[in-house]
């Protein structure tokens, strides 16, 4: 066993479930709480074998409620955790996302995206869980959902969601979908000191001094470990800093979930990715993320082979929103395209951001994403 | 240049297995960009199932196949579905064995290879797969022999290897003997 304990550096040729599980070995992740279903039931398969390589914990729980449940007390005894699913279980995922975001617990949600609602098509691809990625869970909050479009960003964004987990102690969701998850292409897995890896900040005080949800200049409590000898409480009833439920307080209600909303919004430009291709002279801008920005891409180039002023605007991260990117690209372009597999659930951030400039929706629903072709049109539409 | 092959049949016939092991070829032993994408029905056995590869000197974007250049088919259902869809001069690889049924298909080059029956007289009926990987090597310029070989020597389960390429180099015999004829 201890031969192949070692990440996989160098050059494979795998697909997209396989290089999330091995982003997670690689981010430090050494707990695995899940429950089977298509399209990610490979990153469990991939994760049984390779958790124990590494001393560390597989388990597959009687359902995803649980899986959440084990991946939040997981993370309170020390470990990196993470669960993947799709829309059904990331449905059952959501009172315990909540408990997550309450108790500001670092853990990684993977939800590979089908097409839905209920168990729609397991085995086809959806863009449809990016609201409830945002507000599936009851009650105020802000989260972190990142959108790879590629194996290499399964393997890459898995490991920055585990960083990011740590820095701002808040579930982080990786929202792939069904093709990325299941396509084969080539990764590259760098040496082990080449790959940035973060981990929570601990206590500086002794455990009498020890307030656990006193947040720092960053908004962030430093996280003990449970069995480290800090002893302390923790509940997704409203709490003050010492952890004790404090249910009948304006203050601390109002001071508590504005906290946990600031710790993002305040830490936005540094928690925001986009990426973009020639938009600086464009008359028209693709928004897209995911499987579909490969398409957008490509018809972006076709328009700029026939002297169209076409670009190209991805959110990596799709929460929180990169407002400031689509405002600053929509105010000098002439019209905005934004192609999504579900019925049109990003386009609205796209609108409030671009205000007047004119936002076209592209849906697609089944089994293929848009072909450039398609969103060549709707570019030319657009001038 | 950008060359699309599609690969259907059912499931459990190892289309899927086809696409990864010519994408990997491509990818790691030919050095070219590569990418697999595949396409199931929740049956997994039985239900109908296609593989598409895409293989280019350039990176790829649209990672799915429109209109393949090579359309490997081992079912009647994939037949009727994907047989009149292929590029102009592109190729037809077909078991005539699963496909009792043709059309007459225009402007495409048509090969019969009956790999489930050379894959039976191989003693596992399994490896028909591998059987029309090696008639598409023989029929098509598209990837080169040992690259093939390499990509499914990772890719087989430990123990199979010797059967694999033993079918491999039937299909590439029955292949070279149809492009020669």
């Amino acid at each position: 066993m201890s031969a192949k304990r070692s990440l996989l550096t160098g050059a494979h040729f795998l697909n997209g479930d396989f290089a999330c599980a091995e982003g997670a070995i690689a981010a430090g992740c050494r707990f695995f709480a899940g429950y089977p279903i298509t399209p990610a039931t490979e990153i469990a398969e991939h994760l049984s074998e390779r958790m124990p390589e590494f001393g560390g914990i597989y388990i597959q729980m009687e359902d995803e409620i649980a899986s959440m449940a084990a991946i939040i007390g997981a993370s309170y005894a020390g470990l990196k955790s993470m669960t993947a699913t799709s829309g059904p279980g990331f449905s059952l995922m959501q009172e315990n996302i909540g408990l997550a975001v309450m108790t500001e617990t670092p853990c990684v949600v993977v939800d590979i995206m089908r097409g839905g609602p209920s168990t729609g098509q397991p085995t086809l691809p959806g863009q449809q869980d990016v609201m409830q990625a945002k507000w599936g869970s009851h009650g105020d909050y802000e989260i972190i959902a990142l959108a790879p479009c590629s194996v290499q960003e399964m393997f890459s964004l898995t490991v920055e969601a585990f960083n990011l987990s740590e820095i701002y102690r808040v579930p982080v969701l990786l929202l792939g979908d069904e093709i990325v998850a299941h396509m084969y292409e080539k990764v590259v897995i760098p040496p082990p000191d080449k790959l940035r890896i973060v981990n929570r900040k601990k206590p500086h005080v002794p455990s009498k001094d020890y307030q656990p949800f006193m947040p720092e200049e960053d908004f962030v409590p430093p996280m003990a470990t449970f069995g480290e000898g800090y002893r302390f409480h923790a509940t997704g009833l409203t709490h003050d800093e010492h952890g004790y439920p404090k249910t009948q307080s304006s203050e601390v209600q109002t001071r508590l979930v504005r906290r946990l909303c600031d710790k993002i919004r305040k830490n936005v430009d540094k928690i925001v990715k986009v990426e973009e291709i020639l938009t600086e002279d464009a008359d028209v801008i693709v928004v897209s993320y995911g499987i579909v920005a490969r398409s957008a891409l490509s018809a972006v180039r076709k328009a700029r082979a026939v002297g169209i002023k076409a670009g190209f605007l991805r959110p990596i991260t799709l929460w929180p929103f990169p407002e400031k990117h689509v405002a600053k690209a929509a105010a000098q372009a002439k019209a905005i395209v934004v192609p999504e597999m579900n019925c049109g659930q990003l386009v609205r951030e796209v609108e409030r951001a671009a205000k007047n400039t004119p936002v076209a929706f592209l849906s697609k629903l089944g089994e293929d994403p848009h072909t450039p072709a398609e969103i060549f049109e709707a570019i030319r539409r657009g001038i | 240049m950008r060359v699309e092959i599609r690969f259907a049949g059912f499931g459990g016939q190892g289309i899927i297995k086809s696409g990864i092991i010519t994408a990997a070829a491509a990818c790691l032993y030919a050095q070219k960009n590569a990418v697999q994408t595949q396409s199931y029905g929740p049956e997994s056995r039985g239900g109908a199932c296609k593989s598409e590869v895409v293989i280019s000197e350039e990176e790829i974007d649209f990672p799915k196949v429109d209109v393949p250049d090579v359309l490997v088919v081992m079912s009647q259902h994939a037949y009727n579905e994907y047989a009149d869809n292929v590029k102009e001069n592109g190729t037809v690889i077909l078991d005539p064995d699963m496909i009792p049924v043709e059309m007459a298909l225009k402007n495409v080059k048509v090969f019969k290879v009956p790999a489930t029956k050379i894959a039976e007289e191989l003693g596992r009926k399994i490896v028909a797969n591998i059987v029309m990987l090696g008639a598409f090597v023989a029929l098509t310029n598209v990837l080169d022999k040992d690259a093939l070989k390499e990509a499914i020597l990772a890719n087989v389960p430990k123990g199979t290897e010797e059967l694999n390429i033993k079918a491999f180099e039937k299909g590439y015999e029955y292949g070279k003997s149809l492009s020669s004829a």
